[in-house]
């Protein structure tokens, strides 16, 4: 068998290169919080009225003791419920996501919230929103004729706003 | 030897290639308008819907998986230099192949098949429409069984010498695409079929995607090694030179099989039924499975270089301008891996675990895949057609300069219409969209690049049409030519390889070991918890 000398190098480099970006995705996996929803947690999708959890009056956004923010929303045929909610910027947020209907996604343009929703499974994603401001919440996975009409609103305001809102007794999904 | 019934073989299956091909260029055409948004008259989801499935299936299942079985008999035949192994056995495949394919479009056109390419349940289509898939793919495989069995046969006669690479890495596609296709295999046999026809009433869309995602991966290979086959055993001798390492092929030949196998599930990172630790299993893999690509860049450039010193070419860059640019073959690689290399840099961000939160799902995935596949990967199997179908129908190419031309206008309307397609990614577009509908005023910031995209599709239709035209005009032609296949030949003869550069046995069971670590519990997973199926729905 005959392997020349540069190509000997060039597969040693290779392998160098393929290393250090294994070795980047696992240390930016282990040490800087991935946000990709991997929870495999199944629920029935047909049934999610009578959960608990994702019962009507519980979707939207609670505060938690610990002073992170939930938020329970429902995927369906063409629409993110609540269709308008409203959180708190550098707060620990947990997206909890389920759908009615088929597979849906959903992204925060700009932001690294981004997931699939697939029926039977909860989407669980962790993230921090930096900047206030509205935000469409996009699907943007293929979910039938009216995908393209699928979407809700999000607004991020500051810490303080925020505690202002909740205090007054406003709802936190406008 | 006589072998005009293999190019007739040959010949049928990449006009079904290439007739598929032009038939979706138009529909692609009127998607970029379409989706624009700046003609209302054409405004129509239904259609929209109905044209993108058939263009998908149509460019990335009926174009490739003909041209790879009608390049990959004539590649057996005339590298071996044997008779296709029973021929009625192959012509039976293409047929079944083409009846799944026709089956398939009856409802793909009257749109009830409107699910995409990737039909992810549990939308539903017309069960005519997965068993028309279905079918495609058992043709297919016999084309699989006719590779392995020819390529048996020579190496039981010619026992200790090396097969010929050009066949050795069409037996290395024909072993990868039996591994990949084992997955959607099980998703249609057993869940969208069954109930597509109403025997059962639900089924588990995260299981479906599971084993969408073991086909998803690997069968982009089975598309792209053709291409590489053509870099490594055609295009060193097109350029006047000679292939740099035999050795080095295999061994990346080896390498894309094995490694593009266990790591579907990297299009399942932001799936919620698949945990953390598998999808960082597969991420692994995914940059190990570069490791061939950066291998085959080296060799084939190295190759060129040679070609382009031994043109008289000097000094550092001196040998690129030396290479023949206006053979097709040539001219086809160049531009491909320039869009390799474009594209190469959108491969990484999308390969990695934290980034591919980005730009998961935006139109960056559209404009990354049309520049990668439709690109590199296709381009060059328009080199291989100008350079086959004078070997195969007998008449001369009918014009080497429209072809130069088609090459250019491709490329360059790739670019036009992939660079804004990426960015409209960045800005937050979905993909998959018939019409922009969002209430917000980033939408305003996409139209200049939808106008853009709209010229690049305009000009790739234009080229598409100067493709089709000379290769019929060719078939037509009234002279006779008289030629046959020329591989090029290595620097170095392979006389001693070692058996597993030459043998698959080994790698078969290095895949098997594999896929059961990368898929075993995650697929046994779905039986061991409780899983909620789903109904039907249409769309
Ligand atoms: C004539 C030039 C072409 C034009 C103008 C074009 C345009 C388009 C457009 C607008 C879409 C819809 C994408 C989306 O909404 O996200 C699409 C989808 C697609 N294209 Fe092309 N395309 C062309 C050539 C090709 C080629 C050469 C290939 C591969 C061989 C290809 C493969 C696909 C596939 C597989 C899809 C389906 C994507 C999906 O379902 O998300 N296209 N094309
Ligand atoms: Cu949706
Ligand atoms: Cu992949």
């Amino acid at each position: 068998m005959h392997i020349d000398q540069l190509e000997k190098k060039w597969a040693g480099i290779s392998l160098g290169i393929a290393g250090l970006f294994v070795a980047v995705i696992l240390g930016s996996a282990l040490f800087h919080g991935i946000h990709a929803p991997s929870n495999v947690e199944t629920i029935d999708s047909a049934r999610l009225h009578l959960s608990e959890e994702f019962a009507e009056d519980n979707l939207g956004a609670q505060l938690n003791a610990d002073g992170s923010v939930t938020v329970r929303l429902v995927a369906g045929r063409y629409g993110f419920y609540p269709k308008n909610i409203v959180l708190p910027a550098e707060t620990n947020i947990t997206f909890r996501w389920v759908s009615l209907d088929v597979i849906h996604g959903v992204h925060i343009p700009m932001t690294n919230m981004s997931t699939m929703i697939v029926p039977g499974y909860v989407a669980q994603v962790q993230t921090l929103l930096h900047h206030t401001g509205e935000y469409p919440m996009l699907c943007n996975e293929y979910c039938g004729m009216g995908h393209a009409h699928m979407w809700s609103n999000l607004k991020v305001v500051s810490k303080t706003d925020w505690a202002n809102m909740n205090n007054q007794g406003e709802a936190s999904h406008e | 030897m006589n072998n005009s019934a293999e190019k007739k073989l040959a010949l049928t299956h990449l006009w079904v290639a290439f007739g598929a091909f032009g038939l979706a260029a138009v529909m692609g055409l009127y998607q970029v308008i379409e989706r624009s948004g700046f003609f209302g008259f054409l405004e129509s989801r239904a259609v929209y819907y109905a044209s993108v499935s058939t263009h998908g299936v149509l460019m990335g299942f009926v174009l490739t998986t003909f041209f790879i079985m009608g390049f990959g008999y004539y590649t057996a035949t005339s590298s071996l230099k044997m008779p296709v192994w029973n021929l009625s056995f192959a012509w039976v495949g293409f047929g079944v192949s083409l009846s799944g394919v026709v089956m398939a479009a009856l409802p793909l056109l009257g749109g009830a098949a409107s699910v995409l390419f990737t039909f992810y349940p549990p939308m539903q289509a017309h069960p005519l429409f997965y068993i028309g898939a279905t079918l495609l793919v058992v043709g297919s495989w016999f084309w699989c069984v006719s590779m392995i069995v020819m390529y048996t046969q020579w190496k039981n006669a010619n026992p200790g010498i090396a097969v010929p690479l050009a066949m050795f890495a069409t037996t290395a596609n024909a072993i990868l695409w039996l591994w990949t296709s084992v997955g959607v295999a099980v998703e249609v046999l057993f869940q969208l079929i069954p109930w597509s026809l109403g025997w059962i009433d639900s089924i588990d869309p995260g299981l479906a995607r599971t084993l969408f995602a073991w086909t998803l991966h690997p069968i982009v290979y089975f598309w792209l090694i053709p291409t590489y086959t053509a870099f490594y055993c055609l295009v060193p001798k097109q350029a006047g030179g000679f292939l740099f390492s035999d050795e080095m092929a295999r061994a990346a030949f080896i390498l894309l099989v094995v490694f593009s196998l266990p790591i579907g599930f990297h299009h399942l990172y932001m799936d919620p039924e698949q945990g953390h630790g598998w999808k960082i299993l597969h991420a692994v893999g995914t940059f190990v499975v570069t490791l061939p690509t950066f291998i085959t860049g080296f060799t084939v450039i190295a190759s060129l270089e040679i070609a382009g010193r031994l043109n008289g070419g000097k000094g550092l860059f001196g040998w690129i301008a030396a290479l023949p640019w206006t053979n097709p073959m040539v001219l086809a690689i160049i531009l491909g891996l320039l869009m390799l290399i474009f594209g190469g840099f959108g491969g990484l961000v999308n390969a990695s675990y934290a980034m591919n939160a980005m730009v998961h799902n935006t139109a960056w995935v559209s404009g990354h895949f049309h520049l990668i596949f439709g690109g590199t990967t296709v381009i060059m199997y328009f080199g291989v057609a100008y350079y086959l179908w004078p070997i195969l129908s007998g008449k001369p190419l009918f014009c080497k300069a429209m072809a130069v031309k088609q090459l250019w206008t491709w490329f360059i309307g790739m670019i036009i219409m992939t660079t804004p397609w990426h960015i409209l990614g960045l800005l937050g577009q979905p993909r998959r969209i018939d019409s922009v509908n969002y209430n917000n005023l980033l939408t305003l910031s996409w139209e200049p690049y939808e106008v853009t995209m709209m010229f690049g599709g305009a000009i790739l239709l234009y080229s598409s049409a100067l493709l089709l035209i000379n290769l019929y005009k060719t078939q037509m032609g009234t002279e006779a030519y008289q030629g046959e296949i020329e591989y090029a030949e290595p620097i170095h003869a392979p006389d001693d390889l070692p058996e597993y550069l030459n043998s698959f046995k080994l790698w078969n069971i290095v895949i098997a070991v594999f896929m059961l670590i990368a898929f075993g519990y995650p697929i046994l997973q779905f039986f061991l918890m409780e899983t909620f199926g789903s109904g039907r729905w249409g769309v």
